[in-house]
């Protein structure tokens, strides 16, 4: 089952990889925010009409400690290029100290996609205050010139498996399901 | 504290030997021994700087590539060196662009620079590391009676204040008044000395030279004490041109290493103090009359 | 081994979000808002090609773009759509959910659903206003839209949780903030307690003579004030008092207050002050905070003249009784009532509130900090609240303007913008020293004829009155003087002479103006300890360290923590009738929260899943908030809903995956970051 899975899923790896060359490489980035410290810098740097890199794509959670490892492992087999935690300073959590736990996991996720072959700049954790405006543009820029620079993310096992070391242990989504899912998102004009 | 090697710098073997003999004593009389940079070479001072950034920075970092060598900073007594090579420092930290070509151009000749050698200046060094209570402890001749007007002049507090406040300098003050002298107050301490245009348009230079004169003296100062070897030749060399001009009573200038030294028990012959134009022998002998 | 640290559930699925029934439910039926925001999100946004785009994904049935949909026909479509075309999802992309998340989930409501199957698409402040290429800032509108319509399917109906909001309310800071905050609440029928650190209320305004522009003098109009906070039935006043620990949330804080040893019972002395002329020192030796160090007090004194509560108190650093042990005590000797106390200690109390004012001021710019002006080198360099002192007829010289060796002075400069507009200091406008400078102008004119030379960058006037009040001072005869100071020094003959050195920008020199006293601006900035402060009370600073408010416009006196409210300096520079309005501002939020009686909460709680959880315990020391039990008899984790903040920590965390957070479930998240990649 998991063979015959794997060519539908590579056919979008594949696909992402050939469309984009090197030169007009626009990085796809995911940012998870925490909804009181980042999440309001990226609205805080909209209302001071701050311009930054339009790589990043934010999704917003309650609390850095709501991000679960494998939402930044699920971004990156599903074609991130890299992914932004941001969450309060330390001692500022709004949940007293969810960003201590997000630290932990952070740091054993980057030694964990290290081990899977995907460059450690890809992942970065940064807190960023809701007056830090300028912070958030600052590491958008940045993170999006690294990423440009690394070039896209080339997972250097099928996807398939990638995803199965992702979801480790766990449940593992239906073959059928995640081909599909794969389908669909090629059929995407 | 960390090694230190010695920067004399151009004018120090030139115009202002007095300000070196008076350094070397006073570091030695203190037990730290200066040590002179091997090899060292023109910090290009400002007039290299205005016309090819690139060697200019080049040039200077060479001194720190070798100060490095050596795990050293370096002790830059002359104000024009101090601010060419800490401004050296920061640029080459701050742009990777010329960090790189001067690295290229350091490399060619054998040597490399990571950036962790700082230009310090002897009043810092003195204040800081060696310490104030460590110098009055070492004084032998207090130099009770002695009324100093302190100048610092521009380089040294601008525009980097690295060390001591930029408008209101107190280093020199603290460790002239450890030598048991009276430092007035004197509001022009980092007022311009009229640098090169004494040369170039006199009329200015020496009515600025001038005015910070007519005010050490209008402050009852016996002397006026400097830190930058530039300054000292304006003030000392160009002060018969000023008395052409203006009504003014002479009044010697000394680098604050010589002062430092006489407290200290050095001999003025090894200070240099005869080196200057303006005597500041008289002014000197009345004060140890006065006080024996 | 990583179980542990939060490798939990996988993606459930991404399949479902093809409009396909869930479960057997009605189809999804999508309806998509594109808002213009007039040009605000247009100009860089192809809203157009956004809505076309959105039409095309699965379980849109309609996408519309509108030029504002939070205006009423905005929301109106979203209601006649459900209506008219059976929506039963609703997504808007426009501003941020910080602004109109309520507003649209009401429309929601309004059209016959659940609030919360709504989602929010942030493409102004996330998209439009960030971006210049129309080109990626539309793509990028385009993605976020595409994540949310995919979030929404998997949406559930949920209810608000209600959080009930006790009626008393914790003013901090006793100043005019504090002071209008606390009597408007208290006028309201609720009960405030006002808590100060120094011996008294009147903060900064009580040090001041006159106020501009219309010079009405400072204590006539708050020391009626004052009284009225220590008459009022429903504040209680603690001065002396500061917050140590703040634990709770709104509606119900638990605020630990201590309480510092003034060593007289504040309930016995009526305030004679036989006691301080009793004192071993025969004269005042220390110097007196209230008038800024230009007058001399005792050990033991009334803190001003208008002090409330009128209680003396007892510097401990200062007595010799606490330094020897071995003073006379003629103070007691002296005190008919017994109110002294030498063994008094620091106590520490509890305080239950529902919400609190934070008006905790702000401090003057040290006008050390910028030596080029003399300040602390020449004695005839003061600082405006110096100032303020001398002219005040209850100050140190009865309101004679003198200097130090008690002459009038002849010449005054005025240094504007001290330590403010400096990149050396502070970059901000202080607000109030252009205003107040050419008010002491005035006062010093009128009391001593001198001339005064107003050194000023820019001449800032923006308020009722203001322009003509220095049209006033202008046609005094004050010097206007358009140019930064650059050197101020004593000349050295002198006596006490200085010289100032500026550039007159307006008659294009540089002059040298002799004065003989010479009066600093100084700015306002935050307090020493406003990070401290902040973080005890949970709420934020801005970059430059004043606290923040919610939203800069739309919320100006809320925080990002709920409950706890802001009015006066501590928000930034303020002049006191804009102090009196925040304050008002603040009160009435308060007494909103407290006469509705509860608080909605986002129902954003976190649940076991009984029959997934294994009861391996994970999650029960993560929790903040000791909402998570661990059930013996059915070996499972239970979330106690009430205390759960919705943090989703233990969401995160669990290694069966059995915690689901509404609002934040995992498939939610998932579809997002899928939605968000698959770039069309």
């Amino acid at each position: 089952m998991l063979e015959q899975a794997d060519s539908t899923v590579q056919a979008p790896q594949a696909d992402l990889t050939s469309q984009t060359s090197a030169e007009d490489f626009e990085p796809r980035i995911v940012a998870l925010f925490c909804n009181w410290c980042t999440y309001m810098a990226a609205d805080l740097a909209g209302t001071s009409r701050m311009r930054y890199a339009p790589n990043v794509r934010v999704v917003r959670v309650m609390c850095s400690g709501r991000i679960d490892p494998q939402f930044v492992m699920h971004a990156f087999a599903r074609g991130a290029d890299g992914v932004l935690i941001g969450g309060c300073h330390p001692g500022d959590c709004h949940y007293q100290e969810g960003n201590y736990k997000a630290l932990r996991r952070f740091r054993l996720l980057r030694r964990v996609i290290e081990s899977l072959g995907i460059e450690r700049e890809r992942l970065r954790l940064e807190w960023i205050s809701a007056s830090e405006a300028d912070r958030l543009r600052k590491v958008a820029d940045e993170m999006a010139a690294d990423i440009r620079a690394l070039g896209p993310l080339q997972l250097s096992i099928p996807a398939e498996e990638f995803r199965n070391a992702e979801g480790a242990g766990a449940e593992i989504p239906s073959p059928e399901i995640a081909g599909e899912t794969a389908a669909k998102e090629v059929a995407v004009p | 504290m960390k090694k230190l090697a010695y920067y004399p710098g151009c004018s120090l073997s030139g115009t202002g030997r007095a300000y070196d003999e008076s350094l070397r004593a006073v570091f030695a009389a203190l037990g730290e021994p200066l040590e002179e940079l091997d090899d060292w070479n023109c910090c290009g001072a400002t007039s290299y700087m205005s016309i090819d950034k690139g060697k200019a920075y080049a040039l200077a970092s060479r001194n720190l590539a070798l100060a490095e060598r050596e795990d050293a900073d370096l002790l830059t007594p002359c104000n024009a060196c101090y601010l060419v090579l800490e401004k050296t420092r920061r640029h080459l930290a701050e742009s990777a662009e010329m960090g790189g070509r001067v690295r290229h151009a350091l490399d060619a000749v054998g040597l490399g620079y990571a950036g962790v050698v700082r230009a310090r200046h002897p009043l810092e060094v003195l204040t800081q590391d060696i310490g104030v209570e460590r110098l009055k402890e070492a004084v032998k001749e207090p130099l009770k009676g002695l009324k100093i007007a302190p100048y610092y002049g521009c380089q040294i507090v601008r525009p980097y204040a690295t060390f001591d406040d930029q408008y209101h300098p107190q280093t020199m003050d603290q460790l002239l008044k450890a030598t048991g002298a009276k430092v007035v107050e004197y509001p022009f301490k980092t007022r311009c000395c009229g640098a090169s245009q004494t040369g170039t348009l006199p009329e200015v230079g020496l009515h600025l030279v001038y005015r910070l004169l007519n005010e050490a003296k209008a402050r009852g100062a016996d002397v006026l004490a400097v830190i930058c070897s530039l300054c000292h030749f304006n003030l000392d060399v160009y002060q018969s041109k000023v008395r052409r001009e203006y009504d003014l009573e002479p009044i010697p200038i000394l680098y604050f290493s010589q002062i430092l030294g006489l407290a200290l028990g050095v001999p003025a012959k090894k200070l240099g103090i005869d080196r200057c134009v303006v005597s500041a022998t008289p002014v000197l002998e009345r004060r140890a009359a006065h006080a024996a | 081994m990583l179980r542990e640290n939060g490798f939990g559930s996988g993606p459930t699925s991404g399949g479902k979000t093809n409009g396909a029934p869930v479960n057997g439910d009605p189809p999804i039926r999508i309806g998509v808002y594109v808002c213009h925001c007039g040009t605000n999100i247009a100009r860089t946004v192809d809203v157009e090609r956004v809505t076309e785009k959105a039409g095309e994904l699965p379980g849109v049935t309609i996408a519309r773009d509108y030029k504002y949909m939070c205006s009423d026909p905005g929301q109106e479509l979203i209601k006649e759509d459900i209506e008219e075309l059976g929506l039963n999802r609703i997504v808007v992309a426009s501003c941020s959910p910080n602004l109109h998340e309520g507003t649209f989930r009401g429309a929601t409501a309004a059209g016959g659903l659940n609030p919360f199957f709504f989602q929010m698409v942030n493409i102004r402040e996330h998209a439009s206003w960030v971006h210049e290429d129309r080109e990626s800032a539309t793509d990028k509108a385009i993605d976020l839209v595409r994540a949310a319509v995919r979030r929404v399917h998997h949406h559930k109906a949920l209810e608000t949780r209600r959080v009930p909001i006790k009626p008393e309310v914790l003013v901090v800071g006793g100043g005019i903030a504090g002071i209008s905050a606390a009597l408007t609440l208290a006028d309201g029928g609720k009960h405030v307690y006002l808590i100060e650190r120094e011996a008294s209320i009147g903060g900064h305004m009580a040090q001041f003579d006159k106020t501009f522009p219309t010079l009405d003098c400072a204590a006539c109009i708050l020391t009626p004030k004052m009284t009225q906070v220590r008459n009022h039935p429903n504040i209680t006043l603690m001065t002396m008092t500061e917050v140590v620990k703040v634990d709770g949330f709104v509606g119900s804080y638990e605020v630990t207050v201590k309480h510092r040893p003034r060593f007289i019972d504040v309930s016995l002395c009526v305030g004679c002050q036989q006691c301080i002329d009793a004192c071993v020192y025969k004269r005042g030796k220390f110097e007196d905070e209230f008038d800024a160090g230009l007058s001399m007090r005792k050990p033991i004194y009334l803190p001003n003249a208008q002090a409330v509560p009128q209680v003396v108190l007892i510097d401990p650093e200062q007595c010799i009784q606490f330094s020897s042990g071995k003073c006379k005590q003629t103070c007691v000797e002296a005190c008919d009532r017994d109110a002294i106390f030498f063994d008094q200690e620091e106590r520490i109390e509890t305080l239950d509130v529902g919400a609190i004012i934070m008006a905790t001021g702000f401090q003057t710019f040290d006008a050390r900090r910028s030596p080029h002006y003399g300040y602390g080198i020449y004695p005839n360099v003061y600082t405006a609240l110096e100032v303020e002192r001398l002219v005040n007829a209850s100050g140190p010289t009865g309101g004679e303007i003198v200097l130090r060796d008690g002459e009038k002075p002849t010449a005054v400069g005025i240094v504007h913008c001290v330590g403010s507009r400096n990149q050396k200091s502070n970059p901000w406008c202080s607000k109030v020293c252009c205003m107040y400078s050419l008010k002491l102008a005035h006062l010093i004119k009128e009391k001593t004829d001198a001339e005064v030379y107003n050194f000023y960058i820019d001449m800032r006037t923006p308020g009722k009155g203001f322009e003509e009040f220095y049209q006033r001072v202008a046609s005094e005869g004050t010097h206007l003087i358009r140019g930064k100071v650059a050197s101020v020094y004593q000349q050295a003959d002198g006596d006490g002479e200085l010289l100032v050195d500026v550039e007159d920008t307006l008659a294009g020199m540089v002059r040298r103006i002799p004065v003989d006293m010479l009066v600093l601006a100084v700015g306002l900035e935050p307090r020493y300890d406003a990070e401290e402060v902040r973080r005890t009370f949970n709420i934020t600073c801005s970059g430059d360290g004043w606290f923040m408010e919610r939203h800069p416009k739309l919320a100006p006196v809320d925080t990002f923590t709920d409950g706890v409210y802001l009015a006066g300096c501590c928000q930034g520079p303020k002049d006191i009738p804009e102090t009196v309005a925040q304050a008002g501002a603040a009160a009435g939020q308060a007494l909103a929260l407290i006469g509705r009686g509860y608080m909605e909460l986002e129902p954003n709680t976190a649940q076991v899943i009984a029959e997934d959880c294994s009861g391996c315990k994970t999650c029960i020391p993560l929790c903040p908030y000791q909402a998570i039990l661990h059930d013996d008899a059915e070996n499972r984790a239970e979330i106690n809903e009430v205390l759960c903040k919705g943090c989703g920590v233990c969401v995160a965390a669990c290694p069966s995956g059995s915690i689901v957070q509404n609002l934040f479930e995992d498939t939610e998240i998932y579809e997002e970051i899928e939605g968000v990649l698959a770039y069309a």
